[in-house]
């Protein structure tokens, strides 16, 4: 089973240090990056997957060229090898290109399987999987909960959850899957996995590699723009109650009645 | 027919209630940017959802394709869309920004090129085009952003707008789609209900939800019973659905829903930046913690420092007692 984990690294949302740069895109530089927690149940998917049938695990990310320091981390995991497309023609580019640039890029790559996350942590379209399954025409098998590929019969059974419980969507191989949280919490790295990681090889492919001309992609053709950023307004000041149980439900009560909630 | 088109979700049969929400808000760009507003649903079926997208839209396109009975819609959904797009040119595409919709978006944006402003919680015009509200580093900003070009695909978040038919309802036109759609089908074997799945957190008016603290699905009663007495529905934080208290439908956060209700109640949740991402836009937020120096007092409207296991059965009661 060769499955290709499509892994972005995203500026760390605890690290609460996000901001917008001069230019109104995304400071990168501004925030430690981390592999983006959607991605992360898509690894543990595939690991678990590659760990009882066999097989190899593969990262493609679209990043800058310091990107090779949080897919160490995903490696750590367990992932087999990474490939990463960067290019500074790439910066600033929206989902389009993105798409685009890693349908190219999985091209080049053998794999019975796709997997992308429900959405990023920092553009959060949740389109870039979709996308990428459209251009290469591959099946799309989206909200996946559980993922059961047959090889023998080259075919996959995807659980997608749906608004009352779940499909159960069927369709060969190579398809993309879309992985939600439902698929079970990633692992840490263990310290085994950390060194064995050092070792192990990211490949690294500029657009022409992927066969992409520049033109075509990146910040200059951004279909998108931020016009404004301002800073919410700030909420009220906090009501403290330190009261007995059912002194303080009296005040809630008042509270959700003066606010006209009850 | 150019202008913006309202891609029109199917949910058992009808309209999809994110989908009146959407033709809500694009109903009133229409008016502010004088510019034509359709809707279009694409299914087996489409009858139903286009005629009750119509009571929100002065048009509404029911395209019938057989094909979505029995395979995953959206990639099917999207094809069609691609074609007729390409044929009658409109320039905005609206959709949800749920499941369906992101599917649909994302093939729609990969076939026809077109950009993506996506989770949009309003949407404005200026300078011959559509802004978009949006709220991103986990609420920390809020951006208004715009097209570079002429055309481009909107996902709307739920709870963007109150949807509110129009004066008049609309019409409704029937169409066939040309050909086969190429994209590849996605077998759907089987459907299955899953009691705690159906879980529409989002359109509720009252969260109350439990955390960590809450200890054990037993301790989820408390929860539960809470919610009732104020009309509400069950939200928790991960930490609740990995340990396997509650159904994952439930959670609310970066990797869960975000929901903005009226009124969110917080049990035993610390409020992590991951937790408050999905919840901070709710009007009121109230919490019971045992610990005044958890994360959640710096952003609540109320905290009561206390053990949820006794403070929140006299909410409970306190309401029950008032409702009489
Ligand atoms: C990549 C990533 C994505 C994540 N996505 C999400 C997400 O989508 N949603 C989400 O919720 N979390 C998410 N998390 C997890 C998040 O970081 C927190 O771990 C989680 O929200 C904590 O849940 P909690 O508040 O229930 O638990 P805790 O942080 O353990 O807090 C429990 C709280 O309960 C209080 N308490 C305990 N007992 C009682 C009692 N008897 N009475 C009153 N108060 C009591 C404690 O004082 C404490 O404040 C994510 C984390 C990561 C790394
Ligand atoms: N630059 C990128 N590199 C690798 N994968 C990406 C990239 N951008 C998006 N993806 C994948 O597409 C998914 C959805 O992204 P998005 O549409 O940006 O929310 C992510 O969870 C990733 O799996």
């Amino acid at each position: 089973m060769r499955i290709v984990v499509l892994m972005k690294p995203v500026p760390d949302t605890a690290a609460g240090g996000e901001r917008l740069g001069p230019d109104m895109r995304l400071d990168r530089a501004a925030v430690p990056a981390v592999v983006n927690a959607n991605d992360e149940y898509a690894l543990e998917a595939a690991l678990k997957l590659t760990e009882a049938l066999g097989g190899e695990v593969t990262l493609l990310s679209m990043a800058p060229a310091s990107a090779p320091d949080t897919m160490r981390k995903a490696l750590a995991m367990g992932a087999h090898h990474g490939v990463l497309v960067t290019d500074p023609v790439l910066e600033g580019s929206d989902t389009v290109s993105t798409t685009r640039v890693l349908a190219a890029a999985l091209k080049t790559l053998e794999y019975d399987l796709a997997f992308a996350g429900a959405d990023t942590s920092d553009g959060g379209a949740g389109v870039v999987g979709p996308g990428v399954a459209a251009l290469l025409g591959l099946p799309l098998l989206s909200y996946a909960a559980k993922i059961e590929p047959d090889e023998a019969a080259g075919r996959v059974r995807v659980r997608r959850l749906s608004p009352t419980g779940y499909d159960v969507l069927e369709a060969p191989m190579p398809a993309l899957v879309v992985c939600t949280q439902a698929l079970g919490e990633p692992r840490y790295p263990s310290l085994k996995g950390i060194m064995a990681a050092r070792s192990k090889e990211i490949v690294t492919r500029s657009l022409s590699d992927v066969g992409v001309t520049p033109e075509e992609v990146g910040g200059a053709v951004a279909g998108t723009k931020v016009l404004e950023a301002t800073s919410p307004p700030a909420r009220a000041a906090t009501e403290v109650v330190r009261e007995p149980a059912d002194v303080a439900a009296e005040r809630v009560v008042a509270f959700l009645a003066a606010r006209r909630i009850i | 027919m150019p202008g913006i088109w309202v891609v029109g979700e199917i949910a058992d049969g009808g309209l999809a209630r994110i989908s009146t929400e959407v033709a809500t808000l694009a109903r009133g760009l229409g008016e502010t940017a004088g510019h034509d507003v359709s809707g279009i649903v694409v299914g087996a079926q489409p009858k139903k959802a286009a005629d009750e997208l119509a009571r929100f839209l002065p048009r509404v396109v029911a395209v019938s394709e057989p094909a979505t009975d029995g395979n995953a819609a959206a990639t099917i959904v999207a094809e069609r869309i691609a074609a007729l797009a390409r044929n009658s040119g409109p320039d905005y595409l609206l959709l949800g920004a749920g499941p369906e919709g992101r599917d649909t978006a994302g093939v729609l944006s990969a076939m026809l090129g077109w950009p993506v402003l996506a989770n949009a919680t309003g949407l404005g015009w200026r300078d011959d085009g559509p802004t978009v509200e949006m709220s991103v580093f986990g609420g920390k900003l809020n951006t208004t952003n715009a097209f570079t070009g002429g055309r481009g695909i909107i996902t709307v978040r739920p709870n963007a707008a109150a949807a509110e038919p129009a004066a008049s309802p609309g019409k409704v036109e029937e169409a066939s789609p040309n050909g086969e759609p190429q994209l590849p089908r996605v077998t759907v074997v089987d459907s299955v209900a899953e009691p705690g799945a159906a879980a529409p957190i989002e359109e509720a008016r009252v969260v109350v939800a439990g955390g960590r603290g809450v200890g054990g699905e037993d301790g989820f009663k408390v929860v539960q019973e809470l919610a009732e007495a104020l009309g509400g529905v069950v939200g928790a934080t991960r930490a609740a659905v990995d340990a396997g208290w509650i159904n994952y439908a439930h959670q609310i956060g970066q990797t869960g829903k975000i929901v903005k209700p009226q009124l969110y109640l917080a049990l035993g949740i610390s409020g992590a930046i991951q937790h408050k991402v999905g919840m901070q836009t709710a009007e009121t937020i109230v919490a019971v913690n045992r610990d005044p120096d958890a994360p959640i007092a710096e952003f609540a409207d109320l905290v009561v420092v206390g053990d949820l296991f006794e403070v929140a059965p006299a909410i409970t009661a306190a309401l029950r007692a008032r409702s009489g």
